[in-house]
Parts: structure tokens; sequence; C-alpha cells
């Protein structure tokens, strides 16, 4: 029996080969379930556009591209909240901090900053993103620090920051709409412009296979280091290669979206060349490429430092935690301080997109984060979630939100749909557990 | 084993009081290297919280811990910790999401290159230690909660173990076991005693005190009956003093 044919056999025949690829390759079943639940939302929106609509619009290079920066802001918090709702806390107050940290950066760039360095001075952008980081930060900081220090309960304390920063956000403006912002700070929420180009996206699709590379060389030459169980050869090859496959998919993916013509002509305009007719791809959004690069350094964080590992002690036994040494409170604060930067980081993306700044700017966003880091496997009786899981959450309920826009459902079933699928994820993740035990 | 000059531990005149309510009052005992010290008492005779306060747990309202001779501080188990004070709870103290390597080095973590986790080094420790104390272990990639009562003792035991600890506390260690990995844990305090150890060990079961302690001390609400040498009273004598609060050799 060679290794080769052993791995074609057992994803398909046999449940006793289903198990030895899957103990082999170390895929976590989890994945595959929410890969599954993915294909199958994608392949079941498009389909219905085929059927009923003559034209399937889901899985297109345009959708796609939209729904990867749709994602972002979302998932990029949900990278936050798995972190707090392992230690055992909720974050109810992620939208309305997305208010009041755009409303704060809208009202730097437009009424505070052009005063002090000029009207667009390059420094705005860089001095509105990072005192949005600060704004965020100190919130989540002032947060943490009730729940810890004050023991007041994190359910309490942030379904008063969902309503004490909404009102913020409309006060600090008396309502009022801030618009436009920095023409490069925009970039960060995406569009033609704020896109890295085919060129761009090669080079992240490179660095990207070799880093999956590393992983693998490396995760490998540990094992051999301490004489732990190796994955099989092929395992390897086939994880490598499933990698590679999929980085360079999502490459080929977004360099396949042209520039809608009248940016294209509108560029060609501004640089002094007829490009009409050109194909000028988008490649990889901004803020996907900052969603990407949170969800590795979360990733790294989580797994490979004292902080992470304290954070799923503490979720897991938070006196035990407490008993081995640990600043447990000292560490819930912290937890808080990072979902409030990673708040910000998602402000600046939702308000650079919109190209503006509204008091009503995340609105609902919490429970859609919250319901993302579910999805994504965060237990919330704490101390079990995975970084990974959450932004697949988050695409998991994009796809389900952009899907049902573009086959013409309304707003009203559409709510009905994402907290039923919420539900359903959750039993069926309760399920999964109970036959796993 | 003679105990004269320094002891290695010396609680004097401790207190500790929870809303009123004195849970230790007014209690000194005392531990010497390679020594086996009983903790006897019914439940809520204050042996726990008398312990929490050397462990670091608890902060004594009052009183004073040497060690070696030298008065020192504990404010919490990180202090303790520093003074090569480990401790076994009851209750295990294990993050039951966290594998076996992660719970052993919890709060001591090793660090590789990059200021990162060398989770693989952990690993490879933990499989050394644990296969002197429990060589039939073999589940290193699961959570704790995965493992059976003795294995998560064993695990609690090696944590204790591997950081080179001069005084063992162990809160009644083979509540949850069977008579097997009793044995274990039995021959191990006794390896334990040779390598120079001082070990509090809080038990109810009377034979065990018998058998492991060199004395034992007995508690009553909060407050210490007596300490005596176990070769030298009968269990009658021991349970007299947990039941009746009296010393049978002070009336006589």
């Amino acid at each position: 029996m060679t290794d080769t044919s052993t791995s074609k056999a057992a994803t398909k025949s046999s449940q006793g080969l289903i198990a030895r690829f899957l103990s082999d390759t170390e895929i976590d079943t989890r994945l595959l379930g929410m890969l599954g639940a993915l294909a199958l939302i994608w392949g079941g929106f498009h389909l219905y556009g085929v059927i009923f609509n003559n034209f399937g619009a889901f899985l297109t290079p345009r959708n796609l591209w939209n729904l990867s920066v749709q994602t972002s802001s979302i998932g990029i918090m949900a990278t936050g909240m798995v972190l707090v709702i392992v230690t055992r806390n909720i974050d109810l107050s992620v939208g309305s901090m997305i208010g009041v940290i755009a409303m704060s950066m809208g009202l730097l760039q437009v009424e505070v900053l052009p005063h002090l360095v000029g009207l667009g001075h390059w420094s705005i952008w860089i001095i509105a993103v990072i005192c949005g980081l600060i704004v965020g930060t100190l919130i989540g900081a002032l947060h943490g620090w009730l729940i810890a220090y004050r023991e007041i309960p994190a359910f309490i304390v942030t379904l008063g920051g969902l309503m004490v920063w909404r009102g913020m956000a409309f006060l600090s403006a008396g309502g009022r709409t801030i618009s436009p912002v920095d023409s490069k700070f925009a970039l960060l929420g995406g569009g033609p412009y704020g896109a890295v180009g085919a060129a761009g996206s090669w080079i992240v699709g490179i660095l990207a296979c070799i880093g999956v590379a590393y992983i693998i060389y490396s995760g490998r030459k540990a094992r051999v280091l301490h004489n732990f169980r190796r994955r099989p050869l092929w395992a390897e090859a086939l994880l490598a290669f499933v990698g590679w496959a999929t980085i360079i998919g999502a490459v080929m993916l977004v360099n396949s979206y042209p520039w809608p013509k009248g940016i294209v002509r509108q560029y060609g305009t501004k640089i002094g060349q007829d490009l009409e007719g050109t194909f000028i791809s988008h490649g990889f959004a901004i803020p996907v490429l900052i969603l990407i690069t949170v969800g590795i350094a979360m990733t790294i964080l989580v797994t490979r430092t004292r902080f992470g590992r304290y954070v799923f002690a503490i979720g897991g036994n938070p006196e035990a935690a407490a008993l081995a040494g640990i600043d447990t409170r000292w560490v819930t604060l912290k937890v808080f301080a990072l979902m409030g930067t990673l708040t910000a980081i998602a402000a600046i993306i939702a308000s650079a997109r919109l190209n503006s700044a509204t008091n009503a700017l995340g609105t609902l966003d919490e429970l859609y984060v919250i319901a993302a880091a579910v999805i994504g496997g965060t237990s919330l009786a704490g101390g079990v979630g995975k970084i990974y899981g959450a932004i697949l959450g988050a695409l998991v309920m994009q796809s389900l939100q952009s899907g049902m826009v573009l086959i013409g459902f309304d707003s009203a079933i559409q709510r009905i749909v994402v907290g039923m699928v919420l539900v359903l994820a959750v039993y069926l993740d309760i399920l999964y557990n109970k036959r796993v035990k | 084993m003679s105990n004269s000059g320094t002891p290695l531990v010396e609680l004097k005149d401790i207190s500790i009081a929870f809303g009123g309510i004195k849970a230790v009052d007014r209690v000194s005992v005392n531990l010497y290297p390679g020594e086996v010290v009983g903790l006897l008492g019914h439940n809520g005779a204050g042996k726990s919280t008398l312990i929490k306060c050397l462990s670091g747990a608890y902060k004594a309202d009052s009183g004073n811990v040497y060690i070696n001779g030298e008065k020192v501080v504990i404010n919490n188990p990180r202090d303790a910790r520093a003074h090569n004070i480990e401790t076994i709870y009851q209750t295990l103290a294990l993050a039951d999401n966290l594998d076996a390597a992660s719970n052993l080095f919890l709060g001591r973590e090793i660090i590789g290159p990059g200021g990162f986790l060398d989770d693989s080094k952990m690993e490879a420790e933990t499989r050394k230690i644990m296969g002197r104390l429990n060589p039939n272990f073999t589940k290193f990639a699961e959570p704790v909660s995965a493992l059976s009562g003795g294995q998560r003792q064993s695990v609690a035991i090696a944590r204790a173990v591997y950081f080179d600890a001069k005084i063992l506390i162990m809160d009644e260690p083979t509540a949850a076991l069977g008579p097997q990995e009793s044995e274990m844990v039995a021959e191990l305090i006794q390896e334990l005693k040779k390598q120079g150890l001082g070990i509090f060990l809080i038990e109810h079961d009377i034979h065990n005190v018998m058998k492991l302690c060199d004395r034992a001390s007995v508690m009553k609400n909060g407050q210490l009956v007596g300490t005596e040498r176990v070769a030298n009273v009968t269990e009658d004598d021991i349970l007299s003093m947990i039941i009746l609060g009296k010393n049978p050799k002070d009336s006589s």
C-alpha cells in the first residue's frame, strides 16, 4: 500500500481511510466543515441566479472581490472577539466604537488637520490613522479596566458602551456626516485605486507561497529535532500543494477583475495616456491585505506567545491561571484594549470605504462580529476559539448577506436568514462536539 | 529524621479571617527538609486555608512565614514559586482546554528564539518527566479534559516536581485516585523525601497519614489542636484529636 494511493482512496471510499487521511494530514475537521458550508452557500446562490435570473452573479470575479472587501472589517474585529469570548467575556460595544472612532478620525481629517498642516497634506491620513488607533485602544482599555479591576460584568460595561459611544458619535458633529475623507485615507477602504494591482498581487502571492513552504518545513524540522510523530511526506506535499493552489487561485481571481471603463478613462486622463480598452486588474484590495496581515499577526499572538497562552488558560480555568501566577486582570485589560485597536482598524476601513464618517457607521456590527466568532467555532463557555475560524465565520456571514442582496431578498428576510443560520451553526457545533467526545 | 536546626518552612501565628469568621486563628506549624508533615482536620478546619497562605493564593491577615530561617513575604503564587514552593491543589488547578505541556509550563513557559513559545521543547520536556512519573501516559496532544483522573493528577504532580521544588504542598493528592495510582503517589512521596524536599500533606485518610507522614498537625475550627510525631501516637490518638479537638496526651 503506497502513500499516494491511500491519499486518493481515502477521500472517498471508506470511513477508516478517511479517518486515517485526516489524522495523517492533521486537518481540522471543523475547518473542512466550514469550507463545506461556504461551498454550499456560494454554489447555492450562484445556482439560484442561474436558474431564476438566467445569470449566476455570485461566482464572478467582481462579486468575490467585493465579498472579500466587505468581509474585511467584520473579519478583523472577529479575530479580537475570539480572545474576548475565550476569556469568558463579551463585547457588545464594537459597533458603536466604530461610529465614534470613525467620527473622531473624520473630524480630524476634515476640520482639524487641514488648518494645522494644510489641506491635502501627505501626513493627514497617517495622523488620522494613528489617532484612530489610539482612541480605539483607549476605549478598549477603559472597558477592560472596568471589567477586570472594577469587576463589572463585561456584558454590562459593553452594553453601556454600546449606548455611550453611539451617543458620543452623534454629539461629536451634531449628527452631521463628515465627507469626503482624505484621498489617501480613502485608499484604505479598497476600490479600484485602493488595490495593489496585478504585479502587486503576484508579489503578495509569491511571498505567501514561500510562507506556506517555510511553515511546513520548520514544523517538520521541530518534530524531527524532538523525534515526535511526523506527517507522512505525501501529506506534507499535499498540504503545500493545496496551500499554493489556493493562493495562486486567489491571485488569479483578483487579477481577473478589471477596472471599470470609467475609472480606466479617468486614470488615463490623469497620467496623460489613452488607455481606452486597456485591461487593468484590481488585484488584492488593501483592506483584504490588512485583514490577512491582522489574521496572521493574531494567529501568531494566540498560538506562539505567552499572552495568547494565558488568554486561553484564563478561559479554560480562571482560578488555575491565577494560581499559576498569571495576572489575570492585566491580561483581561489587554484583551479589551486589543479589541479596541482592532475595532479602530475596522473603523478605518469602514469609513475609508464609505469615503465619509457618519455617526451610524457600524450599527449592528457587534452582532455580526459575535456571530462570526461563534460560527467560527469560538465557544461562549470560554477557552476555545480559532482565529482562522472567526475570519471564515465572517466570510460565511458576509457571503450569506451579499448573496441575498444579489438575488434580491430585502433586508427583513436577510435578517431572518442570518439569525436562523447563527442558531443552526451553533446547534451543529454542539452536535459536532458531542460526537467528537 | 532528627528535627534539629533551622526548619525549611516555619509558619508562625498565622491568622486569616473571611467576613469576621476566623478561618485560621494563630496557627504555627513547621517543616524540616526530607520530612512529610500531615495536616489533618474536618472539612472547614482551616487546613487548606492555612496552606494557601503559603502557596500565595491567600494573604494572611497576620503572622509570618520563614523559609530557612529568613522571613519572607508571599503576596501571590508567583512569590511562592520564586521560593521553590510548589502546590498540588485538590482541584488540580489545570486549564482543561490546554494540553499537558501547556499546563505543566503554565506561567513559566519556555521561550525560544524571537520571544515566541517553544512548544516542541516544552512537549519534549513534558515527555521526559511524564516518562519518569507515569510511563503509561501517552496523551500529549489532547487537552487535559480528555484525560482520566489519575492522568490529570500526574500532570499536576509533574508540574510541581519539574521545577526543582524544595517545598511541596499536596492537598489530598490521592482523593480522586484508584488504589494503583494512590500507590504510585505514595512511592513518589517517599522518593521526594529522599531527595530532601519538605512536604505538607493535607490528607483525610488516617491510614495514609500513618504510612506517609513523619509528623501530623491537627486543626479544628481554625485552631491548631497539636502536632505529634506519628511514630509516638496511635491512629485512635489522632482520630480523637480530629474529632474532640483535644490532644489525649495533654489530658493524661
